[in-house]
């Protein structure tokens, strides 16, 4: 047990010597996965709308689909980004292989399933409530969106929370496209990887506590910012 | 400006999964004033309301409103039994239909803040509308269908859930709108409040309009005989 001490220890060590390599690592975590969850939920958020408000031949299948790509494992998703942006791929010219931008684009194609159906089932709920209303009152289907999306957005508040979870502590598919390389592309839970590997545990540990702590400061920071908007129950 | 009036319902009729809910139903919606459909429950008030404002789709026979579909939507509201409150403050909820229309932002909340003075919304404006109280929803819900100036207004048992007061408050409203020109449409089962506010009444039963006529010749001289019993309070089954 003393391993785990010893990680406690070095994760107050490495915070509070302010350890520049450790606050690269972490700046870099933040900047790749906020902007993984800020393009996914632009794009998630209205597909979720979209499919809880229009009814078309196959929406079940879209959905089911949706619902299983929740749980796409992240090595392929980084194995199929790598090929695209490889030399030899179809996106190959633009020369971002190894670079924070393809963690991105892997991130992205990871959590907009999962708050795309989060979001939809939110959005659905709300539509059964809302539905009859918004007929009555000839709503367009892109007023009808807009409305859903605004009344429900602390309720969607968690789909988005959801997939910077699933970002923020994702390993497989960055270490691939991104490489894990010092100063560019390591981002904390590549590091964590990397150190365990060369049997640094206390250092790894220290790295998995400040991750556990940095995901646990923003979501409550979140929360405090979404209620303090509006004083109510939602 | 063109009137939606008449609205013609020839042989129309509503099914839902196959069972029919609603017809087929003969009747002619014009003139002025509240017309009040009462029946039992069950009867198909609330699905011949839905019918006449396009909720319900038509599955048989002819609905035609003096101008096109669309045109008639954009000048008609509905006020649900259950008020369907948004998760939004009551000044949001108030300029919500203007801004459907095209309104501006700022114009919207201007116009929804007087109308709020006078449907004594005043007060609640900042509050958060699912946090009202039921008779406060309903003058909620009131207000906002009639913000649009609409021309045809449905009620579908607005009073169903509330106290006297509140009652009273919504048929004050309901008297104004009247007098104002705007064509009512309601459903009620509480005679007393018939008799208060109907100019015409459709004694609706079996999915059928029964008996149609001015309320003033209907409550004293019923013809079927069960439009007397219902006057009469007995159970009309």
């Amino acid at each position: 047990m003393s391993g785990i001490g010893q990680g406690f220890w070095e994760a107050w060590r490495l915070i509070f010597t302010f350890d520049p390599a450790l606050y690269e690592i972490i700046f870099l975590s933040l900047q790749v996965t906020v902007s993984a969850t800020i393009i996914a939920s632009v794009i998630g958020l209205p597909m979720g709308a979209w499919l809880a408000v229009n009814r078309f031949f196959g929406r079940r299948y879209v959905i089911a689909v949706l619902n299983a790509l929740m749980g796409l494992p992240p090595v392929v998703v980084g194995l199929f980004v790598y090929m695209a942006l490889s030399r030899a791929g179809p996106l190959g010219g633009f020369g971002l292989l190894f670079s924070p931008m393809a963690m991105i684009i892997a991130q992205v194609i990871i959590i907009t399933p999962l708050i795309a159906s989060i979001s939809h089932q939110t959005i659905r709920d709300l539509w059964a409530e809302y539905h009859d209303l918004l007929i009555s009152m000839n709503a367009t289907r892109y007023q009808r969106m807009q409305a859903l999306l605004r009344d429900g957005k602390r309720a969607l508040l968690t789909a988005t929370l959801a997939g910077f979870g699933r970002a923020i502590g994702e390993v497989g598919a960055i270490m691939i496209v991104g490489g894990n390389i010092e100063h560019a592309t390591r981002v904390l839970t590549t590091a964590i990887a990397l150190e365990t590997g060369k049997g640094n545990f206390a250092f790894a540990m220290g790295l998995g506590l400040v991750l556990i702590v940095l995901a646990v400061i923003i979501n409550l920071a979140i929360h405090i910012i979404g209620k303090t908007e509006r004083a109510s129950t939602w | 400006m063109v009137s939606l009036l008449p609205l013609q319902l020839c042989g129309a009729t509503a099914h839902m999964r196959g069972k029919k809910l609603v017809g087929p139903v003969d009747y002619t919606l014009e003139g002025t004033g509240l017309t009040m459909v009462i029946g039992p429950n069950g009867a198909g008030k609330t699905t011949f309301l839905r019918l006449m404002h396009g909720l319900q789709r038509v599955s048989g026979g002819e609905l035609r409103w003096a101008v096109s579909a669309i045109q008639a939507r954009q000048k008609q509201a509905f006020v649900f039994q259950t008020p369907i409150m948004m998760r939004r403050k009551v000044l949001d909820s108030l300029a919500f239909p203007l801004l459907l229309r095209g309104m501006g932002k700022a114009e919207a909340r201007s116009k929804a803040r007087q109308c709020a003075r006078r449907f004594g919304l005043k007060d609640l404006l900042d509050s958060w509308a699912p946090m009202l109280s039921g008779g406060e929803k309903q003058r909620l819900s009131l207000a906002r269908a009639l913000i649009i100036e609409p021309e045809v207004l449905f009620l579908d048992e607005p009073c169903a859930n509330l106290d006297g007061s509140a009652t009273r408050e919504i048929e004050g409203i309901l008297q104004r709108a009247k007098l104002a020109g705007t064509r009512i449409v309601m459903a009620s089962h509480d005679m007393g409040q018939a008799r208060r506010l109907a100019d015409e009444v459709i004694f609706f039963h079996k999915g059928r309009v029964h008996e149609n006529a001015r309320a003033g010749v209907f409550f004293s001289a019923p013809v079927t005989r069960e439009a007397r019993a219902f006057i009469n309070g007995e159970i009309v089954e």
